[in-house]
């Protein structure tokens, strides 16, 4: 007998792979893997591998693709025809309630477009293995990802007679959001234009302390002031841009981020963010970068490049399908992915990427922007080598895919008896 | 030798005409603007001469001497007076004249980059190189300062405000040697650029300009005539005062107005010109318009054509014919035509076909009986039989002959239907010639055409090629797509009555007399088995067993009905009746329903298709729908209003928990006007309100839903269609019965129509349940009328939403088609594109094909390792090798046994060492 504390799991792979390289077939790694330990499991016997192995053998090359099929055709059918079923709305997000994001027919057409900002850009950023179930921890780093305004933490008013702004910080909302008033006293002295407003203590004390932003004198710089203007309007107009410049500036956050929130999944703590900004959440510290994601595929080809960018792809378009509940079987969203890719960049499916890049004039032509690619064609001399589908279709030959792509010579054994005829 | 191989074009060239190959090919000079004379004869010279070809039947063409239908027509030629430019080239023109050195027409050394793919850009954004400071561009080669050029759209140039005239423009591009003209990335070889301003211009033979005679005996020419007959009148004006020596300025205004209608000629949608219009004010069709778009030639006539051959009807169910056929009307079969080759094999068989004419009387037993149309001699003549000279036709008939016969029961056509969104769209069909005006099929092919019957049409053509047949019998046959490309399942499989039927057939397995049996079993071919027992009324026979008469007899398989409730009986006795045991082909327990037969998710469908084969599965399919309609036909499903009915008790229970809902509802509302309501996070409060009222009104639905439910069981009729899985939900019954539930559009509560109220009905700012469109009637009990109109509402968006979702999916799903279209699987397992490229090394990284996949997976594990290991699918060993509790027990004798057979086994590969490898890596034992 053997030992009851050893794994066979190993052993059993090997078995299988040795069978399989026998019979000429590679059988992906994750079905051997998975079969091993579910044989190991069973302590299946070695002729019962062996039998078991054979089978999948022969499963594995019955359900292998013919050559010359036409995979491309059947994968742009598979995807489309099941469009005709899809929603036109935005939904919830499963993940959390308070956020919507753009799904359905409306996504699916922005990935295969290759928008470089989706309609909708969403995050779900999960935080190092270490302070996953801190909740604290992660709420502070939440709080560093979200985009703080003035006007999330101070109320801004204008006092007109004394031609200042009047920046109120609001103590709860500063505790809620973990800011400073010190944080708050850089952001405005960051941004705002020193040549025209002075920045000054207000009424109040300790952290509610207000800001007072004061108009300079209109005298100290020269002012331009048309004829028919009451001069007096001037400064007035100058404190309504500033209050409204203050509601714009940013105490903290990474750039785009409008929303943070926080979702227990399981056992540990994740934050979705409504926005997305991949490089500048991934340089937080204590964002986990290699389970942190974006919807925004764009985002993930210029942080992990080409592969990276292939497989969300196929990510966010499996995730839009299965979400309707409409199966489609995930090699056709590979391929889509891999021609979009190819290039080593992003490619649009549609006239502005793949379909404009193609070789054939005719196939262009007959696409879309028609004229155009004919006129082309001539001056530079182009040559379509009749290779594709749509060229063929159009001088009335078989395609070359499929059937078309073979050729059947009948070469009779026995030369023929009758004479050529007159 | 080369006879039966076909010549293939191998590559087409383009390229442009110069004049010089545009006054060769001409066959005759235009130059009067008339067409015909007053006796209705071509004017010569004119533009319907004779040497462009003829369209009346009894003319010959001057050129080629042939009639109609030999002459393909000949080009023409108007020599301009002054040269123009090519609308079509101005930006290109543009580019090499800013290129190149305006005095020796050099290349120069920042010369715009070729537009080359950067076409399909509309955006015309001139690279920054270009736009930047050009003040002081000297040429390289003579040393003449440059100027810039700037293209007054659509055809004119200026530099340095003067204008540069066609003339000036053609001088220069002329002026470019062959190498630098390569260099700017045109070729040469196929045209000189200064083939863009043209000097003469071709005119198309007639038949690509057909003049109409109207009924009135009018002659209406087509557009392309009449713009060419403005471009000889104003080329005549142009050259007659140039001759004569007219004012600059009137020769000037002449030679815009000839460009103005060389471009028209070319491109009627020229942005900055005004469309040149017909006299009614219609904009003319030329050249380019007739190209482009949807209607286009390449859209509508190249890459699809219209065809002979074929047959439209509206479509109709038939249960009884197979689903690899299709029912046709006489009426339709007289019409098509198979081309039967007559050979002295068959000679004699053509020859009674055609002595029966094109309509011959039934067959003996009443049977339709197939004529013939046409016969088509060897020389190639087509002679039309008819019931007069069909004896003559017949002895025509001789070997080499074809002979067009009507259609045969049997014979393969392709049908289809619009919108063919996949391959399923267009299958093959076997012919049954019937009775009546439809076409018809079994009803298991509804889903892959997505038809119904409620007045649908569809298309039918027949095969004409012997290649064509074998193709569509292999590939294209019903039984070859019930297994869909898209997820790998069945996607023709039983739907709505028979699914019914087989419910009614298999639930709680119920008792049919011999009688019954019989008139069951009547529309198949089965012997009546063996009776399952004897009670008080004699022999009968259970349901499950009529059911498993349908199945092969390898069959074995369990899952869980879709009528299971997540009860937790043990599998085997399951008091529901819900867990589908079938061994070797024998229904044990279970009922039969959606999960088992249905498209897209039967289980027993998919295990016939894949281990038994397509044949037995379509076999499978046609005797199930036979059997499925006699079987309703037997027991009677119907439903009606009344099964939606509800005791009163149950009625007011619903009500008080509308009610409750109701009060909770103005409760919520009341603390968001005091503004006592919790803001949700990253919420305004009016949305926290709105998510508050949605989740509360949900509730409410789904209780009313809940106690009407409790009503609703498996007795009644609208129940069974829901929870079979045959048509409508659970969902759609308590709407029916406890309440309709909230009306959204854009997924919130109504809030549109007067100012800050839906309806005039409700007071301003009532954010309560019924101002916002919560129906709570059910559909049974009726809805009042501002319910009626908010359900309305919420009706409406989903119209607008389909409309709008068609179009937005179609040109999605053109565009993805035109970009993969040419991607296959070559020899070596790669996905190549036309150009070679490798997209993928190797398809779907597995190279499995998802037809033939099990829901995906490349290879049915699961099912592998029962029909290997038997029933002992179960884990014995966790991981670590402990046995797991609760597994069948496995005797001493069987282990030892089983290690015993391993060790000797793994003994001679050496492979007993890594028994020894560390355990390590999560658990992988089975679930």
């Amino acid at each position: 007998m053997t030992d009851e504390k050893k794994s066979p799991r190993e052993s059993y792979h090997d078995r299988i792979v040795g069978i399989a390289r026998k019979e000429g077939i590679g059988l992906p790694d994750l079905l051997v893997t998975d079969l091993a330990s579910r044989l190991a499991a069973l302590r299946a016997s070695s002729a019962e591998t062996t039998k078991v192995a054979k089978s999948v053998v022969e499963r594995f090359r019955k359900a292998s693709v013919d050559a010359h099929e036409s995979v491309g055709i059947v994968a742009a059918q598979s995807i489309g025809e099941p469009g005709t079923q899809m929603t036109l709305r935005t939904f919830h997000y499963a993940g959390v309630a308070e956020m919507n994001v753009t799904l359905g027919l409306p996504r699916l057409i922005e990935l295969v477009d290759a928008r470089r900002v989706p309609s909708t850009p969403m995050m779900t950023v999960h935080v190092e293995k270490k302070l996953k179930a801190d909740r604290d921890a992660v709420q502070s780093i939440a709080l560093q990802i979200e985009v703080t305004t003035i006007p999330d933490v101070a109320s801004i008013g204008t006092v007109v007679e004394e031609l200042k702004v009047l920046v109120s910080p609001q103590v709860a909302l500063m505790h809620a959001r973990g800011v400073k008033r010190a944080d708050l006293e850089r952001a405005l002295n960051e941004n705002i234009d020193t040549r025209s407003f002075r920045l000054q203590n207000g009424a109040g004390s300790g952290e509610a302390r207000a800001f007072e932003v004061h108009l300079v004198e209109a005298g100290s710089q020269p002012v331009r002031t048309k004829k028919d203007e009451p001069a007096e309007e001037m400064p007035f107009k100058k404190l309504l841009e500033a209050s409204e410049e203050a509601k714009g500036i940013r105490i903290k956050g990474v750039t785009g981020i409008k929303r943070a929130l926080i979702k227990r999944e399981k056992d540990e703590y994740v934050i979705y963010t409504e926005g997305s900004n991949l490089e500048g959440v991934l340089e937080i510290a204590g964002v986990d970068a290699a389970r942190t994601t974006t919807n925004s595929v764009f985002e993930i080809y210029k942080v992990f490049g080409v592969e990276a960018a292939r497989a969300a792809l196929i990510q966010e378009a499996s995730r839009t399908l299965s979400e309707q509940g409409l199966g489609v079987d995930i090699r056709h969203l590979m391929l889509v992915s891999d021609v979009m890719t190819n290039e080593g960049d992003i490619r649009a499916i549609g006239r502005h990427g793949i379909s404009g890049k193609k070789t054939s004039v005719l196939a262009r032509a007959a696409f879309e922007i028609t004229a155009a690619h004919l006129l082309r064609a001539a001056i530079t001399g182009e040559v379509d080598e009749l290779k594709g589908v749509a060229e063929n279709i159009i001088v009335g030959q078989p395609i070359t895919l499929g059937t078309g792509a073979v050729n059947l010579v009948y070469r009779p054994t026995v030369a023929a008896k009758k004479p050529a005829e007159a | 030798m080369a006879q039966g191989l076909s010549k293939r074009i191998k590559a087409l060239q383009f390229a442009f005409l110069s004049p010089d190959e545009i006054r060769r090919m001409s066959g005759v000079k235009i130059i009067t603007a008339d067409t015909y004379d007053d006796d209705g004869y071509p004017i010569e010279m004119g533009l319907m001469d004779l040497h462009l070809g003829v369209i009346e039947p009894n003319l010959r063409c001057r050129t080629c001497g042939g009639r109609v239908n030999d002459c393909p027509g000949h080009f023409g030629i108007i020599e301009l007076a002054m040269p123009v430019i090519h609308v079509g080239y101005a930006k290109e023109i543009k580019r090499l004249l800013q290129g190149t050195c305006r005095a020796c027409g050099r290349m120069l050394p920042d010369a715009p980059p070729t537009r080359g793919e950067a076409l399909a850009d509309d955006s015309e954004t001139p690279t920054p190189r270009t736009r930047e400071s050009r003040e002081e561009r000297l040429c390289p080669h003579c040393h003449e300062v440059q100027q810039r050029i700037i293209l007054d759209k659509p055809t004119t140039f200026r530099e340095n405000g003067h204008k540069i005239t066609p003339k000036e423009v053609r001088a220069r591009l002329e002026r470019i040697p062959d190498d630098d003209v390569r260099a700017l990335g045109l070729n040469p070889r196929f045209g000189r650029p200064e083939w863009m301003v043209l000097t003469v211009l071709p005119v198309p033979p007639v038949q690509v300009r057909p003049s109409i005679t109207l009924d009135s005996g009018e002659r209406s020419e087509d557009d392309l005539t009449h713009k060419l007959v403005d471009v000889l009148r104003i080329n005549q004006r142009l050259r007659e005062n140039r001759d004569m020596g007219a004012p600059q300025l009137v020769v000037e205004d002449l030679w815009e107005l000839l460009q103005y209608h060389v471009t028209t000629y070319f491109d009627n949608q020229t942005s900055g010109i005004p469309p040149a219009r017909h006299r009614s004010g219609r904009p003319l069709k030329t050249l380019a318009q007739r190209l482009k778009g949807k209607d286009g030639r390449f859209r509508s006539n190249l890459s699809g054509k219209r065809v002979n051959f074929s047959a439209r009807t509206v479509i109709s169910p038939d249960p009884l014919l197979s689903i690899n056929e299709v029912g046709i009307p006489v009426e339709v079969a007289r019409a098509l035509t198979v081309p039967l080759e007559v050979t002295p094999h068959n000679q004699e068989i053509a020859k009674e076909l055609v002595k029966r004419g094109p309509s011959p009387p039934a067959a003996p037993g009443g049977g339709f009986q197939c004529g013939v149309n046409y016969l088509i001699r060897e020389d190639g003549q087509r002679i039309k039989v008819m019931d007069k000279n069909s004896e003559a036709c017949a002895e025509l008939v001789a070997p080499g002959c074809v002979v067009e016969r009507q259609l045969i029961d049997g014979d393969i056509v392709l049908f289809n239907r619009q919108p063919s969104l996949h391959r399923m769209s267009m299958m093959a069909h076997f012919v049954k010639i019937l009775p009546h005006k439809t076409f018809r099929f079994n009803l298991c092919d509804c889903p892959p055409y997505n038809a119904d019957f409620d007045g649908d049409e569809m298309n039918l053509h027949v095969l004409q090629s012997q290649e064509a047949r074998a193709e569509a019998k292999v590939l294209m046959k019903v039984e070859e797509h019930i297994l869909s490309p898209r997820y790998g399942g069945p996607i023709i499989g039983m739907l709505h009555d028979h699914i019914t039927a087989a419910f009614l057939l298999t639930y709680q397995n119920p008792r049919f007399s011999r009688s019954e049996v019989t008139y069951l079993l009547s529309k198949l071919r089965f012997p009546v088995p063996p009776p399952a027992g004897t009670d008080k009324d004699g022999d009968f026979w259970t349901g499950k067993q009529l059911f498993s008469l349908t199945l092969p007899k390898d069959l074995s398989i369990e899952f869980r009905s879709n009528i299971w409730n997540r009860c937790d009986c043990p599998p085997t006795s399951c008091k529901h009746d819900s867990y589908v045991v079938v061994e070797n082909g024998d229904l044990k327990a279970g009922t039969i329903d959606a999960k088992a037969i249905a498209f897209q998710k039967g289980a027993i469908l998919d295990a016939i298709a894949r281990n038994n084969g397509m044949p037995r599965a379509r076999q499978f399919l046609d005797e199930m729908s036979r059997l499925s309609i006699t079987a309703i036909g037997l027991k009677g499903l119907s439903t009606g209003i009344d099964d939606e009915d509800v005791p009163e008790d149950a009625r007011h229970e619903i009500d008080d928990a509308l009610h409750k809902a109701r009060v909770k509802v103005n409760e919520l509302v009341e603390q968001y006007r005091k503004g006592e309501l919790e803001q949700m996070p990253g919420r305004s409060l009016e949305e926290t309100l709105e998510v508050m009222v949605r989740r509360e009104l949900g509730k409410a639905r789904d209780t009313a839903g809940d106690i009407a439910g409790r009503y609703l069981g498996l007795e009644n009729p609208a129940v069974i269609l829901a929870k079979s899985g045959a048509r409508g939900s659970m969902l759609n019954l308590t709407q029916m019965a406890g309440a309709v539930g909230q009306q959204s559009v854009r997924g919130e509560r109504l809030l549109r129509g007067y100012f800050s109220r839906t309806l005039p009905h409700f007071s301003r700012g009532d954010l309560g349940a019924d101002a916002r469109g919560f129906v709570s009637s059910s559909y049974k009990h009726g809805l009042s009328p501002t319910e009626y109109f908010f359900h309305s509402m919420g009706g409406r968006e989903g119209l607008v939403d389909t409309a709008v979702r068609t179009s937005r999916s179609g040109y999605m799903q053109r565009r993805l088609i035109n970009a993969l279209e040419d991607l296959k699987v070559a020899e070596d397992g790669t996905v190549r594109n036309t150009a070679g490229t490798v997209i993928e090394y190797k398809y779907g990284e597995d190279g499995i094909d998802p037809t033939r996949s099990f829901q995906g997976q490349a290879v049915p594990v699961e099912e592998i390792l029962a029909q290997v290991l038997g029933r002992r699918v179960k884990p014995i060993v966790d991981a670590k090798g402990e046995p797991i509790a609760g597994a069948p027990p496995v005797s001493e004798e069987e282990m030892d046994l089983l290690a015993e057979a391993q060790l000797e086994e793994e003994g001679e590969e050496e492979e007993s060492d890594e028994f020894g490898a560390p355990e390590e890596g999560p658990d992988f034992g089975g679930e």
